[in-house]
């Protein structure tokens, strides 16, 4: 089957892109539109003292001057986080409020205070600069430190301390207990960078109210259209979920970052009513910088104790999280959920105890960022697998080998079951393609021409498919994380799929497809594939946290089932032959053992004219599916990254790239490595590149590309990306997915590659030619 | 306001606009052209890349009062036919993910192809790297649009 | 960005005269770094004199050891230039790294020297080339020409129409760049010539360009890499950001340096 499961078919949906056909938020534009432009505080923590908009209002083309007054004033709602955290003590999380127009006080660099709607962008703009904000400026706490530090400011008044909460998992006992009893301990404090998720579009969101229906739309860059309508109506109260209309359409990449809803839209859309006009915004690249949620920036200390034979037997962690100035949609879960219950990672660890502590601070909102927690958790556990080895003379590689899990399912200390996997499978693959063995060879041959070469590894574990309902339920979740699918065959035998996963450059539209010609064996080019209309497709939860084939395919999946059933009872009667013996096979619905068969066209034409079908039997064949996950999936791999550093300038230099993964069955191979692909260069990224700077006055020093370090072509290698793969035993087709994994394996490779190179194993990300530069001159001078 | 009269992707646009309008807001705005896209404000990420006189350029730092009289070409005037060999080529090696990026790297490979081939220079992976600096993905690693760029090389 | 009258000049005297009849003017020359600023509401000036197409400003002229180019020369025009290659491959080798190849296509050297911005390549060049900026009134030697950063000896409505010098004997660049903008994080351009060496430093100083005198005094005797192993260089007076401290540059300059030498000797 050239077009099915397993096959590397080109994309369907490129044509557009490559020909400049692509429809972005952006590129829309509405009948009577006027755009927006918002005054944004250049303050990190101030009292606002008072708005004059009278000079803003007089000018040319100003249609409004919207301030947070009005915005409370007319009932819109706070900005929420959706998922309660309980912290230790049993006090519910300490949720400040966000007001989409800051009222009496900004937070952060950034913090919208004003919205202007104008006729023209230009207008707009000028408009908002004419706004005069007093504002009496507070003290700032612009990092954990700071936050946490005694006398430091209060930025919301319901968490003392700035703590959000201070949570808890694992045996905090039996975990110290066996770290007292280790024969040896490694400890490190580990700090993982600010990020900011960069993806190339920046935001958008065009709204539109339509006085004689009562009835919005919004057009916005999401992740999820479904999820923002119910925010948007449930929580903001800007229109009832039944007169608002979300389309997401073309979306130029996510990561995490389109996942929210933003001040942006819900202003857009109040604007659209107040004012009977469309309304445009779109972030300029400073804006994104200064309002997508950032990800990352944890600081942790770790614990790792070993018996006198290299088996971990304890394993304690404690982190402090930046949350930044609000409580972003998903970001109570990401240090929780999605870090401290992946602190196991590939191997057996009787003990584990995480403790962590959100934390307040006058910066940018912190949320999920392409792999969202589980980064964090690879990093500290491959940094300190790598470290032990080191501190005990053992090979790294098979340090790892031996605490490795091999029996499954395997139920971890933190909440996690592992149902599958080849872990030594997947470290030896990658190993023989990086030739291990040879780089001794190899570093003579750099340290021959001056330069210093090193060898990295991590055996990276993630979870996916997020997430069986019932059990993010429990554990706090404001939502169901199944997925939604309904498959439309219409008369003529073209297939719609209906789908709520949302693509924003992972290549739905083909993959989607081949599930479904796999199926039945009808042309690619037969089946369509629709998302990101809220009027268009039944409620789904959307696309992020690699869910997208574990989750979304597997509703399609569910859908398919019940279509074939239907199919099959319809060929059945047609062909006058038991149903058991009706095969859907190449678009032919066939009865085996005869020579009898209907066209699949035909099968379609006999649902929809309804003239013989079997009693009972209701016209049509369209089917609808809800997929909840029966367990998170457990993607995992081994990354092996090659650096050759110049001690000279401290510039590191990627010379080889291994990835072997597990993503149990694979739809697109092709697709599959793109993203992996796209996931190493993120990582990579973080790991030597890419880092929000905050001064000590909370004043962004990053917020444009020319102090940002986005990975650039000469940047990174070509990547070598292999599969060791095992089925996922809790999903109808085995998947595990595949978005993340790049990004949560590969920033430890690279530091256990240049920790390697230099001989100084205390670097932070990300590792710049100045700090490795620093980091040698350090380590010659303790040699000395 | 000035009037600017330009060819672009073969047709005469003339327009009155502000003095102070961009090239890409021309394309996009005025000609309605929205395939040139813009990803930042300074001039780094090369989403807005098209060709003025035969030549890259960044359409977000360029005024269209000063492209005036020139022969414009945007990521949907390059194909002579179906598809450009680089547009062929982003398709056949996954070159694009989100495609936020891609008409400014198939404009900017175009680019990057023809000097090289004019100078008898030979474009490899080190050098279609470099040649990328001014153009910015988010989503593909680049691995593949290394690769895209390459297959084209060897069929323009 | 704010509105602006936009000019067309089609020489430099007609550049001269718009520009003095305008309230605020400012020439635009390729328009890669003034475009951004205005954009970013940096600047605002009432009018814009695009000298671009001023062909009276453009061009590479290489006679024996004497070359001119035009201040309109755009950096990618200087880069492909092979009779410049042929006596001066430093400066070929320094407009080929400028940006990225869509500045290249529009950047012009004139724009560059004029802005002086501290972290830009060709102020190096001039500066180590000993090269003359002439204007459309007068000429200056670079020495005199660089006064700090974004800050030259230019007066107002002086507008700089070409550059000259004389091609040394062997010169090189080298540059580290900034991970993040690609703008020279140090550039160091080291030129051998009748008259001695010269060594000028770009991206590293706090204060713009400047000549890195005990490095020259170095190569004078001895122009090898080696001769630079004794030169200390001290961090005082170094840009520090957060892409490195006063220290990583000092190093830098000095690193940087020995390339250059290496790849001129």
């Amino acid at each position: 089957m050239s077009e099915g499961i397993g096959a590397a078919v080109k994309r369907k949906e490129d044509k557009r892109f490559i020909t400049g056909a692509g429809r972005y938020t952006d590129d829309i534009r509405l009948e009577n539109q006027a755009y927006a432009a918002f005054v944004r505080s250049p303050h990190a923590h101030a009292k606002v003292t008072g708005i004059d908009k009278s000079a803003a209002e007089a000018m040319e083309g100003v249609l409004a001057v919207l301030d947070g007054k009005q915005l409370t004033g007319d009932g819109i709602g706070n900005i929420i986080c959706g998922w309660a955290i309980t912290s230790k003590d049993g006090s519910p999380m300490n949720m400040g409020a966000w007001s989409a127009l800051a009222t009496d006080k900004v937070r952060y660099v950034g913090d919208a205070v004003v919205a202007v709607i104008a006729e023209t962008k230009a207008q707009a703009l000028a408009a908002a600069e004419a706004v005069d904000v007093s504002y009496e400026e507070l003290p700032v706490a612009a990092n954990i430190g700071a936050a946490l530090a005694d006398g430091a400011p209060q930025i919301h008044d319901n968490a003392p301390g700035n703590v959000i909460y201070d949570w808890e998992i694992g045996e905090l006992q039996a975990t110290d207990d066996a770290i007292a009893g280790a024969a040896h301990v490694t400890e490190m404090d580990i700090t993982n960078n600010r990020l900011s998720p960069n993806a190339m579009e920046p935001r958008s969101a065009i709204t539109k109210y339509d006085a004689a229906e009562d009835h919005y739309t919004l057009y916005t860059t999401s992740q999820n259209p479904h999820v923002a309508r119910l925010v948007l109506s449930a929580f903001y109260q800007v229109a009832p979920e039944h007169k608002l209309r979300v389309i997401a359409p073309d979306v130029g990449g996510g990561f995490g970052s389109k996942i929210y809803i933003y001040p942006e839209e819900i202003v857009c859309l109040w604007a659209a009513l107040k004012t009977k006009r469309s309304i445009k915004w779109t972030a300029d690249r400073t804006e994104a910088f200064l309002t997508d949620a950032h990800g990352r920036d944890h600081v942790t200390n770790a614990k790792m104790g070993f018996d006198a034979d290299g088996n971990i037997v304890g394993f304690k962690v404690s982190t402090k999280a930046n949350f930044g100035a609000y409580m972003s949609l998903f970001s109570s879960a990401v240090p929780t959920y999605l870090y401290a219950t992946l602190l196991s990672g590939t191997y057996n660890i009787p003990n584990i105890y995480a403790e962590v502590l959100a934390v307040y601070s006058n910066t940018v909102p912190v949320d999920a960022y392409r792999g969202a927690g589980r980064p964090e958790a690879s990093y500290v556990v491959e940094r300190m697998m790598e470290t032990a080895a080191r501190e005990m003379g053992k090979d790294p590689a098979e340090l790892r080998r031996q605490n490795f899990v091999r029996e499954f399912p395997h139920q971890t200390p933190v909440i996690m079951n592992y149902d599958s996997g080849d872990f030594e499978g997947n470290l030896n693959q990658a190993m023989e393609a990086a030739d291990w063995a040879g780089f001794e060879g190899r570093k003579a041959q750099s340290a021959a021409n001056g330069k210093l070469r090193g060898i990295g590894m991590a055996c990276y574990i993630e979870a996916c498919g997020i997430a069986p309902s019932a059990a993010v339920g429990s554990l706090g979740a404001g939502v169901g994380l199944w997925e939604s699918a309904e498959v439309r065959v219409n008369p003529v035998g073209t297939i719609e799929i209906l789908t709520g996963s949302h693509s924003h450059g992972q290549g739905h539209e083909t993959t989607f497809a081949q599930v479904v010609a796999d199926r039945f064996g009808v042309p690619l080019d037969s089946i369509q594939i629709v998302h990101g209309d809220t009027d268009k497709v039944q409620f789904g939860m959307g696309t992020y946290g690699s869910r997208s084939g574990p989750v979304g395919m597997s509703a399609i999946v569910k859908a398919l089932d019940k279509v074939e059933a239907k199919v099959k009872k319809i060929g059945a009667h047609l062909l006058e032959e038991p149903e058991e013996n009706i095969v859907i096979e190449e678009g032919t619905v066939k009865a085996t053992g005869t020579n009898k068969a209907l066209g699949w066209h035909e099968i379609g034409l006999a649902a929809y004219t309804a003239h013989n079908l079997p009693p009972d039997m209701e016209p049509g064949l369209k089917e609808g599916a809800f997929y909840d996950p029966l367990n998170f999936t457990f993607p995992m791999g081994c990354f092996i990254c090659e650096v050759e550093v110049d001690p000279e300038t401290g510039k590191t230099e990627i010379l080889k790239f291994v990835a072997s993964d597990d993503f149990g069955v694979i739809i697109n191979p092709m697709i599959v490595e793109g993203q992996v692909h796209g996931g190493i260069a993120q990582g990579v990224g973080q790991a030597l590149l890419e880092e929000v700077v905050y001064d000590a006055d909370g004043q962004q020093l990053s917020a444009s590309y020319m102090d940002y370090t986005m990975p650039r072509a000469d940047d990174v290698p070509s990547y070598d990306v292999l599969h060791h793969n095992t089925k996922c035993t809790t999903n109808p087709l085995g998947m595990k997915g595949c978005g993340e994994a790049g990004a949560i394996g590969s920033p430890p490779a690279v530091i256990n590659a240049i920790t390697n190179a230099i001989g100084n194993n205390d670097i932070s990300m990300p590792a710049t030619p100045a700090k490795v530069w620093a980091a040698i001159n350090s380590a010659k001078m303790a040699a000395e | 306001m000035t009037t600017v009269s330009m060819t672009v992707n073969g047709k005469v646009a003339a327009a009155v606009v502000e003095d102070r309008t961009l090239l890409v807001d021309f394309i996009r705005e005025h000609l309605r052209l929205t395939g040139t896209h813009v990803g930042c404000d300074t001039s780094q990420c090369g989403a807005c890349v098209v060709h003025v006189n035969g030549k890259a350029v960044k359409s977000c730092t360029m005024l269209a009062a000063a492209a005036d009289g020139a022969e414009v070409t945007t990521i949907e005037g390059v194909a002579n036919g179906d598809l450009h060999p680089m547009q062929k080529a982003f398709n056949d090696n996954h070159g694009l993910q989100c495609g936020f990026c891609t008409p400014g790297m198939i404009m900017t490979g175009i680019d990057m192809v023809n000097r090289y081939k004019a100078e008898g220079k030979t474009l490899d992976e080190k050098a279609i790297r470099h040649e990328l600096e001014g153009n910015i993905c988010r989503c593909t690693g680049y691995h593949n649009i290394v690769k895209s760029i390459s297959q084209a090389a060897g069929e323009m | 960005m704010h509105n602006t009258n936009y000019h067309k000049a089609s020489s430099a005297s007609e550049a001269a005269s718009l520009l003095s009849g305008a309230d605020d003017g400012a020439l635009l020359a390729g328009g890669q770094t003034l475009i951004p600023t205005m954009k970013q509401r940096l600047a605002a000036p009432s009018d814009l004199v695009d000298i671009s197409g001023a062909s009276d400003m453009r061009g590479i002229t290489v006679s024996g050891n004497s070359v001119t180019i035009g201040a309109m020369t755009t950096h990618a025009e200087v880069a492909a230039s092979k009779e410049l290659a042929a006596v001066c491959p430093g400066i070929t080798s320094l407009a080929g790294g400028i940006g990225d190849p869509a500045v290249r296509h529009r950047g012009t050297l004139g724009g560059s020297v004029a802005n002086n911005d501290p972290a830009a390549d060709y102020p190096a060049a001039m500066l180590a080339l000993g090269a003359t900026i002439k204007t459309d009134k007068r000429e200056i030697a670079a020495d005199d020409f660089f006064t700090g950063m974004f800050s030259t000896a230019l007066d107002e409505g002086e507008i700089i129409t070409s550059v000259s010098f004389t091609a040394p004997a062997s010169c090189a660049y080298a540059k580290f760049p900034n991970p993040a903008s690609r703008y020279a994080m140090c550039g160091v351009f080291v030129a051998k010539g009748d008259s001695g060496v010269r060594v000028a430093v770009t991206g590293a100083g706090d204060d713009g360009v400047f000549r890195q005198s005990d490095m020259e005094a170095a190569l004078a005797s001895n122009f090898s890499a080696g001769a630079l192993d004794g030169v200390s260089v001290s961090a005082d007076g170094m840009l520090s950001d957060i892409h490195g401290d006063a220290a990583y540059r000092a190093n830098l300059v000095k690193v940087m340096a020995k390339r250059a030498v290496a790849a001129a000797s």
